[in-house]
């Protein structure tokens, strides 16, 4: 599936919760469902600077495409980065690059996340992207 | 006794919601809410005497330059310090602190010890840092046990003749911790040491008073005690406020200058550079009445029924753990709920309209001795509630549910 299609699924869903307690319900849940890093990944170099709470996360190039891993000690971050990697994982470097995230304002991500929060996502979707502009130089 | 429901009206802010709900604001530790009588005096400065200070011979600089020497007297009397020129006013306690460290590079040399404690926020720890680094001086710390509270008789061990600086805090912001500060500071002046205490967690619950203490700086911040940011105070004994250098030139802090040579004006400008914030002195000083109006004493008792109140009802919680348990403490209550991380639990009580920190509070070695990424933080003022409280406890619960 596209990024794009991805994106619209994730707003789709999140459409169907009318308050907030249910969107962060829905994001502890995504959180569980997280491919988790392996623990030797689990290093300071792999820690995203920004966030309040740590967010380790690591990539691997499999057939051109892409496949991310991660984990956080806090759960509601967890289901944010799920959320990013569930857009990201399985795409061409380029795709990632090229990609804009539209669907963070479109299901109220940002709206209730408080500014740390708010800052440590726009850091994570930074560290994809650079993850993907590394091996979008190896393709080249 | 301290009619709470009078007083709630005096803050504005607490009539706001927050996400749809009433707020309930347990950030006190972090900054403290304004009361009516000091946004007017704001309102009133720059609506009728705005003006630059101790320079302008017309009305309203006279005006301004009164009401900030008054604002002066009142911070003196509040603190008790002999004379008003022993009172610095500053941009807070930070700066306040940095005046200190930056003035001692000129009295210390390699080899010289001072001595920190293990509970101090970030910006008791840095400066002396910095300072030992410029001067050679070794830094030592007054380690801390499982209840929060210093090892004393470790600190007692410190002390030498080598020892020429004592820094902590009166009250741990992380923990709520009410270090014994009287014996601090008087071991440390049996070996000839000098001590800073930072007042800025303490004096919105206790007045010092800087002659009995004998101590020899004491910093502290207005917009923990109701005032306005960016403005605090140094004091310091005439005497050592005399031996420091000037922290910054400038307007103000001269008495002759001319390409040759500039002389410095006497204590406080000789350490108040540029023009200063003037309404914030203003109003700092309006801030203490009205804290003094109330009473620190009436203030003191209430709060600490809040503090055996909401430790009683959060302990109630399954798994939730409590990090300060010294018996010595003021309205602060810092905890984690098993396995939780702080933020998910912070992030879930704000849509609930409670105002709590969570993270390191500045005082990453507290949180690497208990092995936490951080906590929660309650903390209590004299407008706060036990029905507030209740609401703390039941969106923690909430939370918990979600989380677990």
């Amino acid at each position: 599936m596209s990024i794009q299609k991805i994106q619209e699924e994730i707003v789709d869903e999140f459409s169907m919760f009318d308050d907030w307690m249910q969107r962060y319900e829905y994001m502890i849940d995504l959180g569980k469902s997280l491919p988790l890093i392996d623990e030797k990944y689990k290093i300071d170099e792999n820690i995203i600077k920004g966030c309040q709470s740590k967010v380790w996360v690591h990539a691997e190039m499999n057939d051109d495409k892409i496949e991310f891993t991660a984990d956080s000690d806090a759960i509601i971050t967890k289901g944010i980065i799920a959320i990013l990697i569930r857009v990201f994982s399985g795409q061409h470097p380029q795709d990632i690059i090229d990609a804009d995230t539209h669907f963070i304002d479109e299901i109220g991500l940002k709206e209730h996340l408080s500014p740390t929060r708010a800052n440590g996502l726009v850091s994570m979707i930074k560290q994809l992207k650079m993850y993907a502009v590394a091996y979008q130089t190896q393709l080249n | 006794m301290l009619d709470v429901q009078k007083i709630r009206k005096d803050f504005p802010i607490l009539n706001r919601e927050v996400n749809g709900k009433p707020l309930v604001y347990f950030d006190n530790a972090a900054t403290s809410q304004t009361p009516q009588v000091v946004i007017d005096a704001i309102v009133d400065y720059y609506s009728n005497y705005n003006a630059n200070i101790h320079r302008g011979v017309h009305t309203l600089s006279q005006e301004a330059t009164d009401a900030y020497e008054i604002a002066r007297k009142k911070i003196q009397k509040h603190f008790n310090a002999r004379h008003a020129h022993e009172i610095i006013l500053t941009s807070g306690t930070t700066h306040s602190i940095n005046i200190v460290a930056t003035g001692f590079t000129t009295l210390l040399s390699e080899g010289d010890e001072i001595i920190v404690s293990a509970l101090e926020h970030h910006s008791n720890i840095v400066p002396w840092q910095m300072l030992c680094e410029r001067t050679g001086a070794v830094l030592k710390v007054i380690p801390m046990n499982e209840e929060g509270a210093l090892q004393m008789d470790v600190y007692y061990q410190l002390l030498s003749e080598k020892t020429k600086l004592v820094f902590t805090n009166h009250i741990s912001n992380a923990l709520g911790t009410i270090n014994p500060i009287e014996d601090i500071i008087k071991k440390a002046h049996d070996v000839g040491a000098a001590v800073l205490i930072d007042g800025a967690q303490s004096c919105p619950h206790i007045k010092p008073d800087v002659q009995s203490l004998d101590v020899d700086f004491y910093v502290a911040s207005a917009h923990k005690l109701c005032g306005p940011t960016g403005v605090g105070l140094l004091y310091g004994k005439e005497e050592w406020l005399n031996k420091l250098p000037p922290y910054q030139g400038g307007g103000e802090m001269i008495d002759q200058v001319t390409f040759e040579k500039t002389t410095y004006a006497g204590l406080p400008h000789k350490f108040e550079a540029g023009t200063p914030n003037i309404c914030g002195g203003i109003a700092f000083g309006v801030a203490l009445d009205y804290m003094n109006s109330i009473g620190f004493e009436a203030i003191a008792a209430y709060e600490n029924e809040l503090l055996v109140y909401g430790t009683k009802k959060l302990l109630e919680i399954e798994g939730l753990k409590i990090y300060g348990t010294s018996k010595n403490k003021t309205s602060v209550i810092s905890f984690n709920l098993e396995d939780i991380h702080p933020y998910d639990v912070g992030s879930i009580v704000d849509k609930l309209g409670v105002a709590v920190r969570t993270g390191h509070h500045c005082a990453q070695p507290i949180m690497d001795f208990y092995k936490i990424p951080g906590t929660i933080r309650a903390s209590f003022s004299f407008y706060n509630t036990k029905e507030e409280i209740d609401v703390l406890v039941a969106s923690i619960k909430k939370a918990k549910m979600m989380l677990s």
